[in-house]
């Protein structure tokens, strides 16, 4: 069939040719990146995502490795998810579940606000502020009780993984909350109402049938809040404490670190064009990149396989 | 409702046509001048002083606008090696392999900094003495604690805490960096024989925690006790930061300042510099020959194509311009450096730069110098 | 304890830790609106605001870049998300919205490395305001295209039906049907994107660079609120850092002015 010059099959080819915008820009950037570390990959093929070194001074015997970041970038994650999620959870169910009507508007609306603050801005807060908090609050509390433990170990100061992970938490908060909410709304209303009919309470309506209904959602949310707390870079760099070297591997909560996001930005723009430096930063850039494939692709894979299969009959 | 969404947005676009055109009415130069732009980047160690001195010529030469972003020595360098700016700024020499793919670029030395080793220990707010050797020891995380016996030994007269030492550093690549690296690696083989240490504007640093900037270095000392880092003098003293007197080759414990500093530079440049279109890889000013020398002091650079035909979008004016504004600031300018805690440029530095200013061209010709 | 008992104790208990979630994630909001609040207020004055001495430059520089980004994002944004809704039950489009999604998750700092390389130092030869625009563009896209696509879904399949029923075009219907039907939510969505990239900061470093002066072309450097905000904080006298908690003060003034007005004005359209 050829293809008439009619204003329908003009828009929709327009339409469909811009919708490949992201895709395109994924693709320049893919090249971009990997033609840029090319140099980095022939100097040191896989060993490059096992190398733990950054030594960039003597010009023809450059080392550089990008484990310690690479770990750094999943620690700091982790720890967001780990106290990020559960609040936004704690937020949506109160949201949905618990609050009264007067106050249900005023408080997602803060809730989102917390989404609005620039990351430079949230990085300066905890610089000054949050950084004491948790060293006053927590770190120190705990480094003298459990210091003996290897993640709990060294001289807290406040800049370190830990903070970092925290910083991440509430910045994760608002878009994990308000995806979960709408999870939770979504639920049918007939399934609480079964539930309350054989004298379930509130929390138990929730926690049993709310929650595993909601499942597959709610994991979509948790790997929205991942994808973010992956590619935060502003307000990671100003309270993990910076880190370089076989020194930055994340050994304990407490010492400073590092993230590839957070590496890329501190040394990108002073790294000498003439040595292998810069390629090494934009090695480090698709490291991150491929990561965030394979979360999505892993995110993807269990929301099609696994989740929709523990669902049953509910789907 | 429907009125409010068109009147946020028509807000939204008259305040960014209105602010354009404001930019534009207060940039107009006065009617027949023409206006010209010079943009430079690099090292933020000068930043201080380069801005004044900017703001400064621009009561001099008003038709003339020059810019400089701070954004650290290696971007400086991979702007002038790109020609995305006219000028660069860096606290380390090029390296030779740099010096390859910029070639031709001349060394302006433009002012003078000392880099300090401030601290933070309750109580003790003057009188720290340290010598290179335990300054390298504790960076890299052989002496931990602030009463081991080597420091004790060199401050009789001070009662040190038992303490673990807080290290600082910088997180961000830095000229900062580079220059107390070089230190170190002078005054110990340890650290410089180490690999991923030795002297960089990045290193492996064995401890510490790592603060953004000169002002993040300051931020870290100043926020936790028991620390001690590295800073420019310019910093330290605009933050009334503790600073130690460090060992210099005569023998003296040495206080970092403008006079310490100045005798450091003149102590070296009378052993001889290069000139400007020559390798300056080999040249610093650390550990200088003086009685009340500083140890750690280095020059910071202007960096400029020798042949200015190099950078795409260069104009006789802007080349004027630029090489005028160059001058300006080797002689004129340095009259603003000891307020703000830089040493002025000796005599002697000041007539390499006025021959390497000099040999600028453009389309094979000198450029007039004021 | 009786079993009834001990339920209705996690009951209760359950619900004081969902409010204790909630003040634990309203207390940072208010700790940093009180920070900036305090450490920036003393700077604004009109002098400040407006002048070069103080972030006049940064603000155009800012309010610029919102300017372009929308002026470039938007539209390709909105035609990728009106693909995905109405012409989108296909395998194509599918693979489309997964990379749509990819792109929303991007680290900023990578789009800022790729447009520096492309455009800054490929395409133009300098750090340049358009540079800067179009990495932000590039950010916007991907959200833009996401809200638009919902929005356009909520609108009911017989208003289409009903337009085509009587002979207009499908790319009319479109146009003149279901855009207008889902303008809120576009409009919403959009100027929500616009304000979460106004405070981008990663992006813009290398490629805007920064300035100290008004607009001077669009492939010249230029100042923005994040870097001024990101520079000042690494400058060593009290006063330039003030100037950065000043600047901060006016960028969240912006950017939540921007959101709370958005949200009003949506809010009132859905109770009527």
């Amino acid at each position: 069939m050829r293809w008439k010059l009619t204003g329908d099959n003009v828009f929709k080819t327009l339409a469909t040719i811009l919708a490949a915008s992201a895709a395109f820009i994924l693709l320049v950037t893919a090249i971009t990146l990997f033609n840029g570390s090319l140099p980095v990959f022939q100097r040191f093929g896989f060993g490059f995502f096992t190398g733990t070194q950054w030594q960039g001074n003597v010009i023809g015997s450059e080392v550089f490795g990008v484990l310690p970041y690479l770990l750094g970038t999943l620690i700091t994650s982790g720890i967001a998810l780990l106290i990020g999620v559960p609040i936004s959870l704690g937020i949506a169910i109160f949201l949905v579940e618990m609050a009264p009507k007067t106050l249900r508007v005023p408080i997602s609306f803060l809730v989102e606000l917390l989404a609005a603050v620039p990351s430079v801005i949230y990085g300066l807060w905890g610089l000054f502020v949050l950084r004491f908090w948790v060293l006053d609050l927590i770190e120190k509390p705990v480094s003298a009780y459990l210091g003996w433990i290897p993640i709990f170990s060294g001289t807290p100061f406040g800049l370190d993984v830990f903070t970092a992970g925290i910083i991440l938490a509430i910045m994760i908060i608002p878009t994990v909350s308000s995806v979960t909410r709408e999870v939770i709304q979504a639920v049918p209303n007939s399934i609480r109402e079964g539930a309350y009919s054989i004298g379930a309470t509130k929390w138990e309506v929730i926690r049993h049938w709310v929650l595993s209904y909601g499942r597959s959602g709610i994991f979509g949310a948790v790997i929205l809040g991942l994808g973010r707390a992956v590619g935060e870079t502003m307000a990671v760099t100003m309270v993990i404490g910076n880190a370089i070297g076989p020194n930055a591997v994340p050994t304990s909560l407490f010492k400073p670190g590092q993230t590839m996001a957070s590496l890329i930005a501190n040394g990108y723009l002073e790294a000498s064009p003439a040595s292998l430096e810069l390629p090494a930063f934009i090695a480090v850039g698709f490291t991150l990149l491929l990561l965030g494939l394979l979360i999505n692709v892993v995110a993807h894979i269990m929301v099609t396989r696994v989740l929709k299969i523990k669902g049953g009959a509910v789907e | 409702m429907e009125n409010t969404y068109k009147i946020v947005i028509a807000i939204v676009l008259i305040a960014i046509i209105v602010g354009g055109v404001a930019g534009y009415i207060l940039l107009s130069p006065p009617a027949g001048t023409e206006q010209v732009s010079l943009s430079g980047s690099g090292a933020t160690f000068p930043v201080p002083l380069l801005d004044k001195m900017i703001t400064e010529y621009s009561t001099v030469k008003s038709n003339v606008l020059v810019s400089y972003e701070g954004i650290g020595s290696g971007g400086g360098i991979s702007a002038l090696q790109a020609k995305t700016v006219d000028f660069a700024g860096s606290d380390a020499p090029l390296k030779e392999a740099e010096r390859e793919i910029a070639p031709n670029a001349l060394h302006i030395p433009k002012t003078i900094g000392a880099v300090t080793v401030a601290y933070n220990i309750p109580n003790i707010a003057t009188g720290l003495h340290l010598t290179g050797q335990i300054i390298a020891d504790i960076f890299q995380g052989k002496i931990t604690n602030w009463n081991d016996a080597a420091i004790q030994d060199i401050n009789q007269d001070i009662m040190l805490p038992d303490h673990e030492i807080v290290v600082a550093h910088r997180s961000d690549g830095s000229g900062t960096t580079f220059i107390f690296t070089g230190y170190l690696s002078k005054v110990s083989s340890d650290w410089a024989n180490t690999a991923g240490l030795g002297q960089g504007k990045t290193v492996e640093w064995p401890v510490g925690l790592g603060g953004n900037g000169n002002s993040g270095v300051a931020g870290i000392i100043q926020g936790t006790e028991y620390s001690i880092g590295y800073v420019e003098l310019a910093y330290a003293l605009e933050n009334d930061m503790s600073v130690a007197a460090i060992k210099n080759p005569a023998g003296n414990y040495v206080l970092p300042s403008l006079e310490t500093t100045t005798e450091a530079v003149a102590g070296k440049a009378s052993q001889g510099l290069p000139a400007g279109d020559a390798s300056w890889s080999t040249v610093d000013v650390l550990n200088a020959p003086g009685e009340q020398a500083y140890p750690i002091v280095s020059f910071t650079y202007l960096l400029v194509y020798k042949e200015l035909n190099v950078i795409p979008g260069m104009t006789q004016a802007k080349a004027t311009a630029l090489v005028q504004f160059l001058w300006w600031v080797v002689h004129d300018g340095q009259q603003l450096s000891p307020a703000l805690e830089y040493a002025p440029l000796p005599d002697n530095v000041v007539q390499i730069n006025e021959a390497s200013i000099q040999s600028i061209t453009f389309d094979g010709q000198q450029l007039p110098t004021s | 304890m009786d079993n009834y008992a001990y339920r209705k104790f996690k009951n209760r208990l359950f619900f004081i830790l969902s409010l204790a979630c909630v003040i634990i994630a309203i207390i940072p909001l208010l700790s940093i609106l009180f920070e900036v609040i305090i450490r920036g207020a003393s700077q604004i004055n009109l002098q400040f605001l407006v002048s070069v001495n103080g972030i006049g430059p940064a603000i155009q520089g800012t309010l610029i870049l919102i300017g372009l980004t929308s002026l470039i994002g938007i539209p390709l944004g909105i035609m990728s998300g009106i693909y995905l809704s109405e012409y989108g039950n296909n395998r194509y489009a599918s693979w489309m919205r997964t990379f749509n999604d990819l792109l929303t998750e991007f680290p900023s700092i990578v789009v800022g490395i790729t447009v520096s390389v492309v455009v800054v130092v490929g395409l133009i030869g300098s750090f340049s305001a358009i540079a800067g625009a179009i990495a932000l563009s590039i950010m916007l896209i991907p959200i833009v295209a996401r809200t638009t696509e919902e929005s356009l879904k909520l609108v009911p399949n017989s208003v289409r039906e009903a337009s085509m029923a009587l002979g207009v075009y499908r790319w009319k219907t479109i146009l003149r049907v279901v855009l207008p039907a889902g303008k809120s939510g576009l409009i919403t969505g959009a100027l929500l994107a616009v304000a979460r990239i106004a405070g981008e900061t990663a992006p813009l470093i290398m490629t805007v660079l920064g300035s100290r002066y008004f607009f001077q072309g669009l492939f010249e450097p230029m100042a923005s609120l994040p870097i001024t905000i990101w520079r000042s904080a690494l400058q060593p006298s009290a006063a330039v850092q003030a100037q950065g908690w000043g600047a901060a003060l006016v960028l969240i003034l912006i950017v939540l002015s921007l959101n709370i007005g958005v949200r009003l004005v949506s809010r009132g359209r859905m109770r009527k």
